[in-house]
């Protein structure tokens, strides 16, 4: 695997972790049973970040205003290390965002995707879509009468 | 001479006892918590997140809890709380473009790609009250169906391509911060921008509509209302990419104005644009035609004297933290001025009189 596509992979599932549900990342978790040994980078830490939007959708950028982020990082017993960034102040979420991040770069990883990020990728999907099929039950078909005059 | 006066703590005490006393009501009817407000009240919740200017749903309902359904009290609760947060970067500007919309329609284009989607919307309600609310919270599952699987375009793409409507010029430098700066005038458009989306709604809102009514009149279309969440992304200094952080709701509104053209420009539409935190549409209509109308300068128009062209007149007063600060704060004592003044109006009476009688005689 090339620099590129562990890249890619990498931020595909910390950007999953970042806004998975607490509670269901919670329980994901602690029925997968990991409990890697692990010492803190950064300890977990509430902070904020400013949001940017562009003039007219696609001109120059302006502040928006924030949003509340945890973040920590974490490092495993073997060295590895592993970044949690995720949306809302759970200081745990964000821990176990760091460790999941951490275990996908060990030989863990195939186990870990398939116990965790793989169900919180099907029910995020599946959320979204029930979402969108419930706003596409709202689009407009119009017909138009015919008036007959010529 | 300032003279210090104690004696008040009791009285504050009991007055902040008192208050959570009210605050939680006839303990007969169940508590409110937090989720049923970020669940329920989401309108509310969005209020206090846009002009608040903090995305966090949860934090927004504790406040209105907290605040006991006053929305301005809210947004000072989580200005305060946003205060003691360190700041961990700046996003990528958020592609609308992306959007997952669940409302968008367009008053200009009928067949739009995309269509007209409506989304959960008041339009079209009978605003009549509906008394079923006061018996049960049973509803029916919404309808679906196959939803569009591609991003929606924005209607704006299809006036560009024929070179109607005024370039957007991409740009990536560093916007102003009125958060970290004083604001300062003359403020660009992104500061400007930045003032309006966490600007009273209710202020926004009558700006707006003196633009309608006539000051300053612009000739306003929604091209497009559009309304659901976008990933936020951010760089990660140590790991050298970008990861999304996080999802959130915006409503976003662009506006087309009619325009003769100037001694710059081309006649030609030009735009309005409204972004604001959560639904909030009300909001992002009306941000979209105060931005409009503070723009006269930058397209050559004439400056008719209106309130919404006045970027001082706007941006200093759209704050409704600040204004209700310096409002509320004359209920507070002021004893030893009004001592003054009264000693004042005093001296000038007597004064008054003694040149009334000299005059007589």
């Amino acid at each position: 695997m090339n620099d590129t596509a562990r890249e890619n992979d990498r931020k595909t599932w910390m950007s999953l972790l970042a806004k998975a549900p607490s509670d269901r990342l919670a329980a994901l978790w602690s029925e997968a049973g990991y409990a890697p040994e692990h010492s803190f980078l950064r300890a977990p830490e509430q902070g904020a970040v400013m949001v940017q939007g562009r003039t007219g959708a696609t001109g120059a950028p302006f502040n928006l205003g924030e949003m509340t982020v945890t973040r920590c990082a974490a490092k495993l017993a073997d060295g590895t290390v592993g970044h949690g960034y995720v949306q809302g102040r759970d200081k745990a979420k964000a821990v176990t965002a760091a460790l999941i991040d951490a275990l996908m770069q060990t030989d863990q990883a195939s186990e870990v995707q398939a116990a965790i990020l793989t169900p919180l990728a099907c029910e995020a999907q599946c959320a979204a879509e029930v979402k969108a099929a419930k706003a596409a039950a709202t689009k407009v078909e119009f017909f138009t009468l015919v008036r007959g005059e010529d | 001479m300032y003279v210090a006066v104690k004696g008040g703590e009791r009285a504050i005490d009991n007055a902040h006892a008192l208050l959570a006393e009210k605050r939680r009501g006839d303990t007969s009817v169940a508590e409110l918590s937090v989720a049923q407000i970020r669940e329920q009240l989401s309108f509310a919740v969005n209020r206090v997140m846009a002009e608040g200017s903090l995305f966090d749903p949860d934090l927004s309902a504790l406040a209105i809890k907290q605040a006991q359904g006053d929305l301005i009290e809210a947004i000072f609760l989580i200005r305060a709380y946003r205060t003691t947060l360190p700041r961990f970067g700046s996003s990528r500007p958020i592609e609308t473009g992306q959007m997952a919309c669940t409302r968008r329609v367009s008053a200009t284009f009928k067949d739009a790609p995309g269509g007209q989607v409506l989304g959960p919307t008041f339009d079209y309600t009978h605003r009549l009250l509906d008394f079923k609310l006061m018996a049960d919270g049973e509803v029916p599952e919404a309808e679906t169906a196959p939803p569009r699987t591609e991003p929606t375009p924005h209607i704006m793409d299809f006036l560009n391509t024929e070179g109607l409507i005024e370039e957007e010029e991409a740009r990536d430098d560093t916007p102003p911060d009125l958060t970290r700066a004083p604001l300062e005038l003359p403020a660009d458009r992104p500061l400007r921008l930045q003032s309006l989306t966490r600007g009273d709604e209710g202020f926004i809102l009558g700006m707006a509509y003196s633009t309608q009514r006539g000051y300053a009149r612009n000739h306003a279309f929604v091209g497009e209302l559009r309304i659901g969440t976008v990933p936020v992304e951010l760089e990660i200094p140590e790991l050298g990419f970008a990861i999304e952080i996080g999802e959130i709701e915006v409503s976003e509104c662009e506006t087309v104005n009619q325009f003769k053209g100037s001694k710059t420009e081309p006649p030609q539409f030009t735009r309005g644009y409204g972004l604001i935190f959560g639904q909030s549409e009300r909001k992002a209509i009306s941000m979209a035609l105060v931005d409009r109308a503070l723009r006269w300068k930058e397209l050559g128009e004439d400056d008719v004297g209106a309130p919404a062209q006045n970027e001082e007149f706007v941006l200093y007063h759209a704050d409704n933290i600040q204004a209700t600060g310096f409002l509320e704060h004359i209920k507070l004592p002021h004893y030893v001025d009004f001592q003054a003044e009264l000693e004042l109006v005093r001296k000038m009476r007597v004064e008054a009189q003694t040149g009334l009688q000299e005059a007589a005689e």
